[in-house]
């Protein structure tokens, strides 16, 4: 099966602000990024803020254009964000939005907007489209009271629910989630993070699903990419990552996971805060902060390297360790 | 759980109808007075030639200089007989007709300019920002005088001229509301469903920065009043045998000691109307304001 979306080597460098005596500053978001996601799979890209995860769900939804290499939906080229292939593409490609407030007109009823996409593509029939709003509402879990209400009128789990609609509405193949539950409470986040579950059962929907907190993604991702400084260090599948980290970046992310019933005598606290993405370290981007460096990971950056159970690592020691068995 | 059944919405939700009505009941008097000295003017304005007593020409050397409140003159007559009342009212016609216009013309073509700058970017964007800028440093009453003087003062003249004056104000306001609903708010998010930018700009960047414009243009209109009247009292502005409110009082500065009245009574009505004005667009303001409410 051929992957819905697929990033092949991918860049993303933003120019910062040069001043007059001073040149102009490149923050690389996203660095040689390869990843790709299948029908009905989620893919759940985990880093710390400024790590690009971001950005990177921006370049694979076309809303970015990639500085360097090329990102293909359904094995085709995206279209420049803008023009008219791209606009139409968008029916089949969405985007939830971490504050669902912001994201939802607040002018408009809900079932306006959940309505919307159909509007835009010209999908179906008036009756149909209505029939669509009632369906995919229901779907997400909104009581049809809800439907003529407005967003301030809503908690902020509804808010999220009328988003998730309207982005599932136009049927898309493809949904990039940015921290889709990072702004609300804990026991919503659970709702909402089971109503994606239900969704993409229903609709073999692919979903990359942002995210800084482990918790969450736990429960839904079958695949895990670990970001730090805009490259992936670490991706393999969620039962696997989480059970067995490699990445000494991943082992501390996963044992920082508290897990009922058990103290966290082994914790790995890292040292420092994440480097400026504007002023990279050298060789590998987290040996200033890794317990385990050598003198290596000062000069060489370490490649992403795959292994037998599906698992990419991007660290020296492991390679080592890997090429010894081997 | 976010999921309970909301409570009837007959208790939530009144109707949009009894909401206005008790809206209407807590209206500051100040507000009250404000709308009803404005609807009185609207009235004066859309009815002045049926409500005048006198023809505006209309001279009557035999009583010149009448004072107020003599009969057939409620507020007296000027230098050559005619009915200062009469003169007012048309007047009131005149200013408020091309104030209206020229804040209408201003705003929309403000508010174009600016939705335009916000969605091109780029090179567009900045020219866009030069002329607002340039707009800005230009001294209005300087270009009003070499406009007039070399083509001539006329109501579309006029009217173009204020029209001028105040659309810099929209266009920035325009362009930073849009460019902030783009950012990270609704107008990105319709954006990335695909909709076309006439659709993001007329169905959902418009009625959502609409209240902002609005109050802006009501805080205008007494702006463009009152230089429309500073116009017409250099004697650039609107001219004889056609009246203002601003040459009324250019015309009545003559007799200011002798006959007061002539001046008075249009400067009275260019006070109350922008006080009116101003007082309903720092009302609307704060009512429109989505975080106050």
């Amino acid at each position: 099966m051929s992957p819905i979306i697929e990033a092949n080597n991918v860049s993303r460098t933003y120019a910062g602000h040069g001043g007059l005596f001073r040149p102009k500053s490149y923050v690389r978001a996203v660095e040689d990024v390869s990843l790709s996601v299948e029908q009905g799979e989620t893919l759940a890209v985990i880093g710390e803020s400024g790590s690009g995860k971001s950005t990177l769900g921006q370049v694979l939804l076309g809303l970015a254009p990639a500085s360097a290499g090329d990102v293909r939906f359904r094995d085709a080229a995206l279209s420049p964000a803008g023009s008219r292939q791209w606009r139409e593409q968008r029916a089949e490609m969405q985007l939830i939005y971490q504050d669902p407030l912001a994201a939802l007109d607040p002018r408009l009823t809900i079932a306006e907007q959940i309505r919307e996409p159909l509007d835009i593509h010209q999908i179906g029939t008036p009756e149909e489209r209505a029939q669509r709003v009632d369906e995919v509402a229901r779907d997400v879990g909104l009581q049809p009271v809800h439907l003529s209400r407005r967003p301030h009128e809503l908690s902020g789990g509804q808010r999220q629910r009328a988003v998730i609609a309207r982005a599932m509405a136009s049927k898309p193949v493809l949904l990039v989630c940015d921290e889709p539950v990072s702004a609300l409470d804990v026991s919503i986040q659970a709702q909402v993070i089971n109503t994606f579950r239900r969704l993409q059962r229903m609709s073999g929907v692919a979903m990359v699903f942002i995210s800084h907190d482990l918790k969450v993604v736990r429960n839904i991702a079958h695949r895990v990419a670990v970001m730090y400084l805009g490259r992936i260090v670490e991706e393999a599948p969620a039962d696997v990552i989480f059970a067995n980290p490699q990445h000494p970046y991943t082992k501390a992310l996963v044992s920082s996971v508290p897990i009922p019933g058990k103290p966290l005598g082994d914790r790995v606290i890292l040292q420092g805060e994440p480097p400026n993405p504007a002023a990279r370290p050298s060789g590998c981007a987290f040996h200033p902060r890794c317990p385990v460096a050598v003198a290596q990971c000062r000069t060489s950056v370490p490649e992403l390297h795959s292994n037998a159970e599906h698992r990419r690592v991007a660290c020296h020691l492991v390679a080592e360790v890997r090429g010894a068995a081997a | 759980m976010t999921d309970m059944t909301a409570p009837p919405a007959a208790i939530t939700q009144p109707s949009r109808l009894s909401r206005a009505i008790a809206a209407l009941r807590r209206l500051p008097l100040a507000v009250e007075l404000a709308s009803a000295w404005l609807l009185a003017m609207f009235v004066i304005a859309a009815l002045a030639h049926v409500l005048a007593p006198y023809e505006i020409s209309e001279i009557d050397l035999m009583s010149r200089l009448v004072p107020p409140g003599s009969p057939g003159h409620w507020l007296g007559t000027d230098e050559l007989g005619r009915d200062v009342l009469s003169r007012l009212l048309v007047s009131i016609r005149s200013s408020l007709l091309i104030a209206a216009l020229a804040t209408i013309l201003s705003a929309t073509i403000g508010t174009v300019l600016g939705f335009l700058a916000a969605q091109r970017r780029g090179v567009f964007e900045h020219a866009i920002l030069m002329f607002v800028d340039f707009q800005a440093a230009l001294p209005f009453i300087i270009m009003a005088l070499a406009v007039s003087a070399f083509v001539g003062a006329s109501v579309p003249v006029l009217v173009g001229l204020m029209a001028f004056y105040g659309w810099e104000r929209y266009a920035r306001l325009a362009r930073g509301l849009a460019l902030s609903a783009m950012g990270k708010g609704y107008a990105g998010a319709v954006m990335q469903l695909g909709a076309s930018p006439m659709r993001v700009f007329m169905r959902h960047i418009l009625p959502n920065v609409s209240a902002t414009l609005v109050v802006t243009m009501t805080l205008s209109f007494s702006e463009v009043i009152l230089a429309e009247s500073g116009l017409s009292f250099l004697g650039l502005g609107v001219q004889l045998p056609d009246s203002s409110l601003g040459n009324m009082i250019g015309f009545g500065r003559d007799y200011l000691t002798t006959a007061p009245w002539i001046m008075l009574a249009p400067a009275a009505v260019i006070t109350l109307t922008s006080l009116s004005v101003s007082i309903l667009g720092d009302w609307l303001r704060d009512r429109l304001d989505p975080s106050v409410s």
